[in-house]
C-alpha cells in the first residue's frame, strides 16, 4: 500500500529523448568492418585521399592505441565497450553539398526535425552537419566569408591553402599520447569543422556544427579545429545527439581550440546523445596574452561520459570561464568537469557546474585546477552544486588544485542537496502541483546554466528538463 | 451569523511520529477576523499547517470543510487554488526563480485573477508600494538573501495579489521584529479592506492586533483549544499570560486519562 502511495508522487520525468530518438535506414552505405586495425585506419587514409603526414599520424596513433590499457583506473567503468564490435566508418556516401535541396532526402529530414536548418536561416553565420563519419552539408554566410572567415569541413581544408597552418596545429593540444581514446581518434578520426578567424574579424552571429551518429553499433570521430587570430571573436555552438540502441556505440571526438592575443572564443556544446552512447571526448583550448575563452557545456546524452573541456593559460592575463550543467537519469554515470592549466601571471578562471541525478543516475563533478609557479597573482574560483532527484541517485564532487605559486588566489565551493519537503509544500500552497513545484526549482537550479546558452538551446534545455505526474492520472 | 467558510469538527492530526492536535473544533464565519493564541509549542502553527494541506502532517480522524466542501483529503495545491492561504513564519529561498516570474506563475494559476501581462505588472507596482517594498527587488531570486521583513513583505504581497477567501497569517514569531510587524498590519489592513476576506491570525504577541477589529478569540495549549472567547480575551491574555488556559488543560488532560 505504502508502496503504491509513492508511487503517485511526482517524479521528475527522465530527459525526454524522443525528439532524438529516430533511425534512419542504412541503404547502400558503405560500411567498415567492425573492429580496429592497420587495414581499417590505411582504408580510412586512402578514401580520404589526405597528405602522407596525415596518414602517418594515423599509423603512430595506432601503434599508441595498441600500447595503452583499455580501462582507465578512475571514472565510470567502460567494460561495455568493445572496440572489436565498433565500426569506425560508416558513410551515406553522399557529397557534401552547400544547399540543403542537394542533401539526400532522408538525412534533410533528420537534421530538419533536430532543427538545424531554421536556426541556420534565423541566426546562425554557417553551419556544418555531420552525419555518422562524413559531413553531408557546410555552408556560411556571404558577409563572414568576405571578412576572410574560414569554415569548412576540416577534410575539404586540407586539400587546400590551410593544410600547412592545419598540419602545425592538429593534435597538436591533444596528442595522441594524451591517452587511450586520443591515440583512437587519431587512428581513424573522419569529419568535424575547421574553423579560421583572422586577426581582428569579429564574427556577428554564432557558427554551429550538429553531428548525428545514425549507425547502429558505430563509432563518431570527427575533429573539430579552430583557430582565433588575435583580436577576433567567435561564438561557436556544438550539437550532437543519436537514436537509441541496444549495443555500444561510440563518440571519440576531439576538439582543439586556439585563441589568440586578445581574443574571444565562446564555444557551447548541448550534448544529447542516446543512452547506449560511450561519450570519450576530448577538448582543449590555448588561450594566448588577453585572450578569454568560455565554455558552456550542457551534458544530458550518453550512457557513460568522460568529459572535461581544458584549458591552458599560456599568455598573461589570459582569463577563462567554464559553465556547465550535467543531468544524469536511469542508466546513466556522467563524470564531467573541466580542467585549468594556469602558467602565466594575472590569469583568471571561474567555473560554475552544476550537476542533477535521478532515477539511479550517477553524476560526478571532477575538476582540476593547476596553478602554475609563474601565475603570479592568478586567480580561480570553482562552484558547483549537485541536485539529487530521489534517494536512488548519485552525486559526487571530485575538485582538485594544485597551487604552486604563492601569491595565487584560489577558492572552492561546492553543495550537494535534495529538493527540500518544505519547499515543495510553501509552493504547493501557492497552487502549484507537486510536479509543477518540482519543475520550478529544477529549472530554477538550472538557470544560471540555461541564461548563457543560445535562446534555442535554453528552450531545448528547459524542455528536456520537463516533469510530468507519474500514475496521478485521474 | 454569516455563513461558515472554515468548519474544522473534531480533528486530530499530527505527523507520522507523534500526534500534535487533538479534537480541534473551529469554525471561522465568512468575512470574520479571528485569533489563536497559546503558548510556544502548543501546536498553533501545525493547525496553520494542517488547515493548508501541508503533507508532512496527516489528518487521522475528523474533517475540515472550507466553502461548503470537504478538504480534509484535498492536496494542498487544490486548496490553495479553492482560496486558502498561509503566510508562512519562514518562506523558503528558491534559488534561479526570479521573485516577478514566480508572482506572475502562481496568479496564472487562478482563472478569476485574468489579466494581461501589462496589468499584471501594474498591479504587481501597486502592491509592491503599498508595502514599500523596494521594485529592484521583484527580479531577484525568490527570496535570496532577503531579510526577515522582506520576506514578510513577499508573503503579504502575495496575499494582496491572490485575493484569497481564507488567509492564515502565521506570525508565531514576528513579534520581535518591530518592521515586520508593521509589514503585516499594513498587509491585514489592505487584505481586510480590498478584499473583505477572514482571517486567522496565529500570534503570541497582542500587539499586531491593536489596529484590526478581532471577532473571535482561541487559546490553544498542548494541542487542545481550550477557550474561545471575544477580543477582550486578548487583552486577558496580554496582562496576565496563559497560566489560567495551561491549568485548564492540565485538567482536561487528566479528565481524559
Amino acid at each position: 500500500m505504502a508502496e503504491q502511495e509513492k508511487a503517485t508522487r511526482a517524479q521528475v520525468a527522465d530527459v525526454d529523448r524522443s525528439l532524438y530518438d529516430f533511425v534512419k535506414p542504412e541503404v547502400g552505405y558503405e560500411r567498415f568492418a567492425d573492429g580496429l586495425n592497420e587495414e581499417v585506419v590505411r582504408a580510412i587514409s586512402a578514401k580520404k585521399d589526405e597528405p602522407d603526414w596525415m596518414l602517418d599520424l594515423r599509423l603512430r596513433s595506432l601503434d599508441i592505441y595498441h600500447k595503452m590499457d583499455m580501462a582507465p583506473n578512475w571514472g565510470p567503468s567502460i567494460d561495455g565497450l568493445d572496440m572489436d564490435n565498433i565500426s569506425t566508418y560508416v558513410s551515406s556516401g553522399a557529397e557534401q553539398a552547400a544547399s540543403w535541396d542537394e542533401v539526400p532526402e532522408d538525412i534533410k529530414d533528420t537534421f530538419e526535425r533536430l532543427g538545424i536548418p531554421q536556426a541556420e536561416r534565423s541566426y546562425l553565420a554557417g553551419v556544418g552537419a555531420q552525419y555518422d563519419s562524413e559531413l553531408v552539408y557546410h555552408n556560411m554566410q556571404e558577409s563572414a566569408a568576405q571578412m576572410g572567415v574560414v569554415y569548412s569541413g576540416i577534410e575539404e581544408a586540407l586539400h587546400g591553402e590551410y593544410e600547412g597552418l592545419i598540419h602545425d596545429h592538429f593534435m597538436h593540444l591533444v596528442p595522441p599520447t594524451d591517452h587511450k581514446f586520443a591515440a583512437l581518434h587519431g587512428a581513424v578520426w573522419s569529419g568535424g569543422s575547421f574553423v579560421y578567424v583572422p586577426k581582428g574579424v569579429k564574427v556577428e552571429f554564432p557558427l554551429q556544427s550538429y553531428f548525428r551518429l545514425n549507425a547502429k553499433g558505430a563509432g563518431q570521430f570527427e575533429h573539430t579545429l579552430i583557430i582565433v587570430e588575435d583580436g577576433a571573436d567567435l561564438h561557436f555552438i556544438e550539437g550532437c545527439s543519436a537514436p537509441k540502441y541496444n549495443v555500444a556505440n561510440l563518440h571519440a571526438g576531439c576538439v582543439e581550440l586556439f585563441v589568440g592575443k586578445g581574443a574571444h572564443l565562446r564555444y557551447s556544446t548541448i550534448e544529447n546523445w542516446s543512452k547506449n552512447m560511450y561519450n570519450l571526448n576530448t577538448k582543449r583550448a590555448r588561450v594566448e596574452e588577453d585572450g578569454r575563452m568560455e565554455w558552456v557545456s550542457g551534458s544530458f546524452g550518453s550512457h557513460v561520459s568522460y568529459l572535461y573541456p581544458s584549458t591552458l593559460l599560456v599568455g598573461a592575463r589570459s582569463s577563462c570561464e567554464y559553465t556547465g550543467i550535467t543531468f544524469a537519469g536511469a542508466g546513466q554515470d556522467l563524470d564531467t568537469g573541466c580542467k585549468m592549466v594556469l602558467t602565466a601571471p594575472d590569469t583568471r578562471i571561474s567555473v560554475s557546474a552544476k550537476s542533477l541525478s535521478k532515477g539511479g543516475g550517477k553524476s560526478t563533478f571532477r575538476s582540476e585546477v593547476i596553478v602554475g609557479e609563474k601565475a603570479e597573482r592568478a586567480k580561480a574560483t570553482v562552484s558547483c552544486a549537485s541536485l539529487m532527484l530521489d534517494d536512488q541517485s548519485r552525486s559526487d564532487t571530485i575538485p582538485a588544485m594544485d597551487v604552486r605559486c604563492p601569491s595565487a588566489s584560489v577558492g572552492h565551493e561546492a553543495t550537494i542537496g535534495r529538493i527540500s519537503d518544505d519547499t515543495i509544500a510553501y509552493l504547493m500552497s501557492r497552487g502549484m502541483t507537486e510536479a509543477e513545484a518540482r519543475t520550478v526549482v529544477v529549472n530554477g537550479f538550472a538557470n544560471p546554466v540555461s541564461k548563457e546558452l543560445p535562446m534555442e538551446y535554453a528552450v531545448e534545455m528547459n524542455n528536456l528538463i520537463k516533469l510530468e505526474m507519474e500514475g496521478a492520472i485521474g | 451569523m454569516p455563513d461558515e467558510l472554515l468548519a474544522i469538527h473534531g480533528l486530530n492530526a499530527g505527523t507520522e511520529e507523534k500526534p500534535i492536535l487533538h479534537d480541534i473544533d473551529l469554525t471561522l464565519g465568512t468575512g470574520e477576523t479571528h485569533v489563536l493564541m497559546g503558548p510556544n509549542g502548543a501546536g498553533k502553527s501545525t493547525l496553520g499547517r494542517v488547515i493548508m494541506g501541508d503533507p508532512a502532517y496527516q489528518v487521522s480522524s475528523g474533517t475540515i470543510a472550507f466553502d461548503g466542501r470537504d478538504i480534509t483529503q484535498e492536496s494542498s495545491d487544490k486548496r490553495s487554488l479553492a482560496g486558502v492561504f498561509l503566510s508562512y513564519q519562514a518562506p523558503v529561498e528558491i534559488p534561479g526563480v526570479p521573485l516577478n516570474s514566480f508572482l506572475r506563475t502562481i496568479v496564472q494559476k487562478r482563472p478569476e485573477l485574468k489579466m494581461t501581462g501589462r496589468e499584471f505588472r501594474r498591479r504587481l507596482k501597486e502592491v509592491a508600494s503599498q508595502l514599500d517594498f523596494d521594485s529592484s527587488y521583484l527580479s531577484r531570486e525568490l527570496n535570496v538573501g532577503f531579510s526577515g521583513g522582506e520576506k514578510k513583505k513577499v508573503e503579504m504581497m502575495q496575499l494582496l495579489l491572490l485575493k484569497p477567501k481564507l488567509a492564515i497569517l502565521d506570525e508565531t514569531d514576528s513579534g520581535l521584529d518591530v518592521d515586520a510587524l508593521s509589514v503585516v498590519s499594513r498587509g491585514m489592513e489592505a487584505y481586510r479592506a480590498e478584499c473583505d476576506g477572514t482571517l486567522l491570525i496565529i500570534t503570541h504577541n497582542t500587539r499586531i492586533l491593536e489596529r484590526l477589529d478581532v471577532d473571535r478569540c482561541h487559546v490553544m495549549v498542548k494541542g487542545h483549544l481550550v477557550a474561545e472567547g471575544d477580543s477582550s480575551l486578548v487583552g486577558e491574555i496580554d496582562r496576565e499570560g496563559f497560566g489560567r488556559f495551561e491549568t485548564a488543560e492540565a485538567e482536561l488532560a487528566g479528565e481524559e486519562a
